[in-house]
């Protein structure tokens, strides 16, 4: 409708940027990071703290990261590196797909159809406890890849995370908002497309988050038990073979790859929900 | 021309209410709560009817009755003659030919406002699209919206989203418009700006309003017909009629006749309203 203002976008990036910059938070965040280097730093490497006593420091763990020949075989010049990085992106990402491509639906049906919700609620809450390590072996028995039992595990806790928050969604949704559509002549299914899918969207994204994040959560271990590569296969090998610093490496790279993920989450789901992000002040996100 | 003739001869009889005997039960049939007792009266066709009541006296459940939204334990309420909710038939089926307007607004914030007003006639595939956007646009213009088609109801104030959605009630040539409370959360300023629009509306649109309110100038001003309620449970207390002429604006208020009908009236409903405190009866 509107012609692109880029000129105006810009100008408002520009001013955030400038807002973000004089405010407190860039320098609390960063003051945040110093602490926790330094706690580190000061435990392993100055003070030598009894527990540390084993660990790899910061420096030691830089370095090895950094470097273009690392002792224990792996930094950011090596192949495997994003090999290991690649792996578990792609398993991450078919078992969030596939969790949001089944557990939405359901949890929207589930919210929806009280029939539905008695059949299957009860079935989900009693499976929904059940740590995602406990179905290794029986995914180990269930698939013959090798890759089969890691997605399934990957994908077991961000399924029910998914559909639970699509159900609890769809809950939330203002009952005047069903009274006005049945008012003004929607049928049943026309009603489920325009209230309950837009109306369960602020939910279903808060499902989404905590979903990606129980994904890599559950992926390291599934890694660690089967698999050849990914970063839980680097973390637990290392540890067999005592190369401390790169588990260290291991962990980081899943925190960063974790953190970006859920990040381009928060993003579509703003991008999705503009009427929302208009509403409370923050477009322009 | 035509088309104007036609509407003169057609009998003018769209919308006519009649409640006969409605009462209403939460609960046990004997031992519930009895929300509204014996209630009847009419609201002529094309007329404003106001229905005044302290709060939580059971208004409420006598629009959702005819809304569709709520059954009626005994009695019947008739929409032109013909059976809405009655013996044999408990609960009407909401349906576009009657309209309720929320008490706390209920368009769909994640539409723009042109989608929520074309929101019912698209849902009925009674116009297309395009159809239902053209007519939107003359509404909304007429109604003094032009400028917020565009923008999502989180971005407009409280007075214009009231707008925003009666104008989507009209959109489907309603018989009757329910308005429960339309503009209580409204500054007295912002109030009696919307009252002129919705007389106006009014006069363009010729509809059955049923409007509740428990503000008794707004009944006044507003009304053709005005009928005080009982606390709980809900009865008729007395029936008005305001003889006030058409059109009025908010010159009206200042009028002698606009007092008289105020002093008729304030010893009944506050008489109620402080039953209705010694009830303790929580707001809504």
């Amino acid at each position: 409708m509107h012609a692109p203002r880029y000129g105006v976008q810009v100008e408002l990036a520009l001013y955030r940027l400038k807002n973000w910059l004089t405010s407190s938070s860039p320098y609390l965040m960063l003051l945040g990071f110093v602490l926790l280097i330094g706690f580190w730093w000061l435990s392993v490497e100055v003070w030598k703290l009894p527990r540390f006593a084993g660990m790899p420091g910061p420096t030691v763990v830089v370095r090895e990261w950094l470097s273009r020949n690392p002792e224990f075989g792996l930094s950011i010049y090596t192949p495997e590196y994003y090999l290991h990085i690649l792996t578990s992106l792609q398993r991450v990402m078919i078992a969030f797909a596939l969790a949001t491509l089944i557990g939405v639906p359901l949890g929207l049906i589930l919210g929806w159809s009280q029939a539905a919700r008695e059949y299957i609620f009860p079935v989900l809450e009693m499976l929904r406890p059940i740590p995602a390590l406990a179905w290794v072996p029986l995914a180990i028995l269930m698939f013959k890849s090798s890759e089969g039992p890691v997605i399934f595990v990957t994908f077991l806790p961000a399924f029910f995370a998914t559909a639970l928050n699509s159900m609890l969604g769809v809950h939330s949704i203002d009952e005047n908002y069903f009274r006005a559509a049945s008012c003004l002549g929607a049928k049943r299914w026309q009603m489920f497309w325009h209230i309950v899918v837009p109306g369960s969207l602020p939910y279903i994204f808060t499902g989404l988050q905590i979903s990606i994040g129980l994904a890599w959560f559950s992926l390291v271990a599934g890694e660690m038990i089967s698999g050849e590569y990914g970063l839980g296969y680097v973390i637990y090998t290392s540890y067999t073979m005592v190369s401390y610093p790169t588990i260290v490496i291991g962990m980081i790279t899943l925190g960063i790859v974790g953190y970006v993920s859920s990040a381009i989450i928060r993003i579509v789901g703003i991008l999705l929900m503009r009427w929302r992000s208009r509403e409370l002040g923050l477009d322009g996100l | 021309m035509s088309a104007v003739a036609k509407k003169i001869e057609q009998p003018r009889l769209r919308g006519a209410i009649r409640i006969e005997e409605a009462v209403k039960v939460y609960g046990d049939p004997k031992t519930g709560v009895v929300a509204v007792d014996r209630c009847s009266f009419e609201c002529p066709p094309g007329e404003i009817t106001m229905v005044v009541g302290p709060s939580g006296c059971g208004k409420t459940t006598l629009l959702n009755a005819i809304g569709g939204f709520h059954s009626l334990t005994s009695g019947a309420i008739y929409l032109d003659g013909e059976l809405l909710c009655g013996p044999g038939k408990p609960q009407a089926a909401p349906g576009s030919d009657r309209i309720v307007v929320f008490q706390n607004g209920a368009l769909f914030p994640w539409k723009t406002n042109l989608e929520n007003v074309i929101f019912g006639p698209v849902m009925q595939g009674k116009l297309t699209a395009r159809e239902a956007r053209d007519k939107a646009y003359v509404l909304m213009s007429d109604a003094g919206l032009s400028g917020i088609v565009n923008e999502y109801p989180g971005q407009v104030s409280s007075g214009m989203r009231r707008r925003v959605e009666i104008v989507r009630a009209l959109m489907n040539d309603p018989k009757v418009l329910l308005l429960d409370e339309p503009y209580r959360a409204l500054d007295a300023l912002t109030k009696s700006v919307m009252h002129e629009s919705l007389l106006q509306t009014c006069y363009r649109n010729r509809v059955t309003v049923f409007f509740i309110t428990h503000d008794l100038e707004e009944s006044i001003f507003l009304g053709d017909q005005v009928v005080i309620m009982t606390s709980r449970p809900c009865r008729v207390k007395k029936r008005l009629k305001v003889d006030l002429p058409h059109p009025r604006d908010h010159t009206t208020r200042t009028t002698k006749r606009f007092r008289e009908l105020m002093d008729e009236t304030m010893e009944t409903v506050h008489e109620e309203a402080e039953k209705a405190f010694a009830l303790g009866d929580r707001e809504g």
